[in-house]
């Protein structure tokens, strides 16, 4: 494991994944496709059924899955219609644009080898990104990151609270999952300040 | 500041005070436990144009202080601002200036 860096001569940023660590990638933004995808981006059917029928624009009430509520947040604190427009506004393009994100990591990474079940160890993947792409994958990193931290209640300062779990906690092992992303999304920020 | 309307800015108007009086919103990021303090300067040098050390003096002070304005504009571009720093997955909002 040696997170992402930058090619001198391509200024392509690269890095190396075992094949597990490739699977384990594409699995956390598969999952948050999905979440993305679910929960439609529609407005509430309570509307006039009419009205809703005509309305193509986009939802006006914070997300009910947490991990949804925190990537779209209200924009405006005190002022709740403003609120639901900017929201009906932005929110479907969001989506859309986080979803295309983190497809884009599985994308790269079957076009780089991995294949649709991984047998056996020793496949080693090698992505090599253009910096616009490398972009794309840092903020997915960051969605990823931001769903994984509310789903397991991450808070400033709380890393004691996670070193106490045994080890076969799935919280611990969530949690190590974590710290991973972070760690890629780190040496990824590096790679492109380069 | 410079970055949200650059292109609106009177060029003999020094523009932190230029917008300051014409631009009566601001886009506030606040702080998460979970953002990385290299990414988030990294989006501010990026999306704002800001230099690094302006960008690391915005980043510690969203982190030491829970919050910071980081751009200040007319209200449809504050929206751009917020929308974006959604987009990178900041937690942003909007306000009126005071």
């Amino acid at each position: 494991m040696s997170g992402f860096a930058r090619h001198r001569r391509s200024r392509k940023v690269i890095a190396t994944f075992s094949g597990f660590e490739a699977d384990l990638l594409r699995s956390l933004a598969g999952q948050l496709v999905e979440l993305l995808r679910n929960e439609a981006a529609v407005p509430r059917d309570d509307a006039d059924p009419l009205e809703a029928l005509f309305d193509f624009t986009g939802p006006t009430e914070i997300p009910d899955d947490p991990v949804l509520a925190r990537l779209f947040p209200t924009a405006y604190a005190d002022d709740a219609e403003a609120a639901a427009e900017f929201r009906r506004f932005t929110e479907g393009g969001l989506r859309d644009k986080k979803s295309d994100a983190a497809c884009r990591i599985i994308e790269d990474l079957e076009e780089a080898g991995l294949p649709d079940e991984l047998q056996g160890d020793g496949l080693m993947i090698d992505v090599e990104l253009p910096e616009d792409v490398a972009v794309v994958w840092m903020r997915s990193f960051t969605d990823i990151r931001l769903a994984l931290a509310t789903r397991l209640g991450i808070e400033s300062g709380d890393e004691a609270r996670w070193m106490a779990l045994p080890d076969d906690d799935p919280r611990a092992q969530a949690h190590d999952i974590y710290e991973w992303v972070g760690y890629l999304q780190e040496t990824l920020v590096g790679a492109l300040n380069r | 500041m410079s970055a949200a309307s650059p292109v609106e800015v009177e060029p003999e108007i020094i523009p932190e005070e230029g917008v300051a009086l014409a631009s009566p919103w601001v886009t506030l990021v606040w702080d998460d436990p979970v953002n990385l303090m290299s990414y988030v300067t990294y989006v501010f040098t990026t999306y704002f144009g800001y230099s690094k050390k302006q960008a690391e003096r915005l980043m510690l002070e969203v982190h030491n202080d829970g919050r910071s304005v980081v751009s200040t504009g007319t209200r449809e571009e504050m929206e751009r601002d917020v929308q974006a720093m959604h987009e990178y997955g900041l937690w942003a909002t909007m306000e009126r200036s005071e």
